[in-house]
């Protein structure tokens, strides 16, 4: 029989014997390398349309405005979209829940002793601003909606309607940006969360259960749409920069 | 059969030591067989709590290789068997003696949580979809695996401004009540501290009943605490319309504990 001390240096490892840091470094190179190609894209100002095709990136939720009537602005047309779903985002549960455990180690993993002593949580700035997060839904809804008419656009080309890669590109990520802001915890509360007789509430009641039924993978739909975006765009840039070609399926 | 090393715990809340003990093991095993194996051979004096072994009791939570977990619903075969496997108490509570952890804390900060109050003359009458949600809560064993790996109380010993995981479920399950009028949300924002819950999923990852405390529990009261406490828009409306939550429990006193 052999003993082995216990430590106050031993209390600050963890006997984990898993991989548990791949999550993490998985949440830091996915959002680091998507929140750079995002900044680029912004200051880039070049090669966002093809035909029909207008990347997220700058789709401007504002009724007749196009990216292109924004040259004159002095920043980047792309910015006055970009704020609000990285508000979205930031704010998000799925979202609080990866930057927490990969970028302030609070904690890395569980059962994984963190590096820093105090920790305040959300109740102090600025953490306490992720209660703001329902604000940040009812500002993307509009976007979704506008991101919808640009998809729906995209089937129209010079020559009347069509369909192109691109067009099903576009398609899917509004899908798949729809699954996400629509499977929102806020909006699983307001929709009918908040209620606690839900028998009095019929509707809701049932808009609660489908939103609930899509709010059980609403990470995935988080990574997903954030992925599609970045390939939305990487797609429409190059089929702009004559790269590839965009194919007609019809 | 084959040769498996353990390495427990032995010590008590002054400190203690890792031992090693070898013993050998059958097909279908879990660990706290081992334990108990190691109990009847080696270490008749090695403190253990358990009961049911069946995943129900909620007594025989420990540290296994690190993670926490029921002894008893961890299979030897869902371990890496060719090293030594490490069995540590829960780490958030003082250890009385070996693998058995003092747990009072959760029944003392169980009480700040109000009690069960329906209104006067209640109609005791519930519908299915009203109780839904409640239901899933009251799968909790206690286990206290939630309170365990929550790393406000486990890193940063938050045990006078936050009640935990666990507690917030019990929150939750009266909160959403279709027949409880009492108002937690003032418990909740300030000696609740759910402002320190920062929704890291590790209580839902641990729960051997695999309740949904984070997305159905957690979640829930962090956005019923925003419509009182954070949403300007819905404050306003609330102040012009006034509110339909009640504030106060009724003066007759029907309180009774769920």
């Amino acid at each position: 029989m052999s003993t082995k001390p216990v430590t106050g240096i031993e209390s600050r490892k963890t006997d984990r014997q898993d991989a548990w840091w791949i999550e993490p470094l998985f949440t830091v190179l996915s959002l680091g390398l998507f929140g750079l190609y995002a900044f680029w894209v912004a200051l880039n100002r070049q090669h966002y349309e093809y035909g029909p095709y207008l990347s997220p990136f700058y789709s401007i939720p504002l009724p007749g405005v196009h990216a292109k009537d924004l040259d004159w602005l002095a920043i980047s047309p792309a910015f006055l979209v970009l704020w609000i779903p990285l508000g979205f985002r930031a704010t998000c549960y799925y979202y609080r829940k990866a930057y927490y455990r990969a970028f302030f180690w609070d904690p890395p993993a569980c059962a994984v002793p963190e590096l820093r002593k105090a920790y305040k949580g959300e109740r102090a700035f600025p953490f306490v601003l992720n209660n703001l997060h329902r604000y940040f839904w009812y500002l993307s809804v509009p976007v979704v909606a506008f991101l919808w008419y640009d998809a729906i656009k995209a089937f129209f080309f010079e020559d009347g309607f069509g369909i192109g890669v691109g067009s099903l590109i576009m398609l899917g990520n509004v899908i798949l940006l729809s699954y996400y802001t629509f499977s929102c915890h806020a909006w699983r509360h307001l929709a009918g969360g908040c209620l606690n007789c839900m028998s009095k509430h019929k509707t809701r009641y049932t808009l609660w259960q489908r939103i609930s039924r899509i709010n059980e993978s609403h990470g995935f739909w988080g990574v997903v749409s954030m992925l599609s975006v970045w390939f939305t765009d990487v797609y429409i840039r190059l089929c702009s920069m004559g790269t590839i070609t965009d194919i007609r399926l019809f | 059969m084959s040769t498996v090393t353990f390495r427990v715990f032995r010590g008590d809340r002054n400190g203690g030591e890792l031992k090693d003990y070898t013993i050998e093991v059958q097909e279908g095993m879990v660990v706290l067989d081992a334990i108990h194996q190691i109990q009847a051979e080696q270490a008749p004096d090695l403190a253990c709590r358990w009961n049911c072994k069946a995943g129900k009791c909620g007594s025989c939570g420990a540290e296994v290789n690190g993670k926490p977990t029921l002894m008893c619903m961890t299979r030897l075969d869902t371990l890496d068997t060719s090293k030594p496997v490490t069995v540590r108490p829960m780490k958030t509570f003082p250890v009385i003696r070996d693998l058995a952890t003092d747990v009072k804390w959760n029944y003392e900060a169980n009480k700040k949580i109000k009690p069960f109050t329906p209104a006067p003359n209640t109609d005791w009458i519930m519908f299915q979809e009203d109780v839904d949600r409640v239901q899933e809560f009251r799968k909790c064993i206690e286990c206290f695996l939630c309170q365990n790996v929550c790393h406000v109380l486990r890193e940063h010993d938050e045990k006078t401004g936050f009640i935990g995981p666990r507690l917030l479920v019990r929150t939750a399950s009266l909160e959403m009540h279709p027949l409880d009028v009492e108002n937690r949300l003032d418990m909740l924002k300030n000696e609740g501290g759910i402002g320190y819950c920062n929704i890291t999923k590790c209580c839902t990852e641990v729960c051997p009943e695999h309740i949904h405390i984070t997305d159905n529990a957690i979640i829930p009261l962090k956005e019923r605490v925003v419509d009182e406490y954070y949403d300007p828009i819905l404050g306003f409306f609330r102040r012009l319309f006034g509110s339909k939550k009640q504030t106060q429990a009724p003066s007759s006193g029907q309180a009774a504990d769920d």
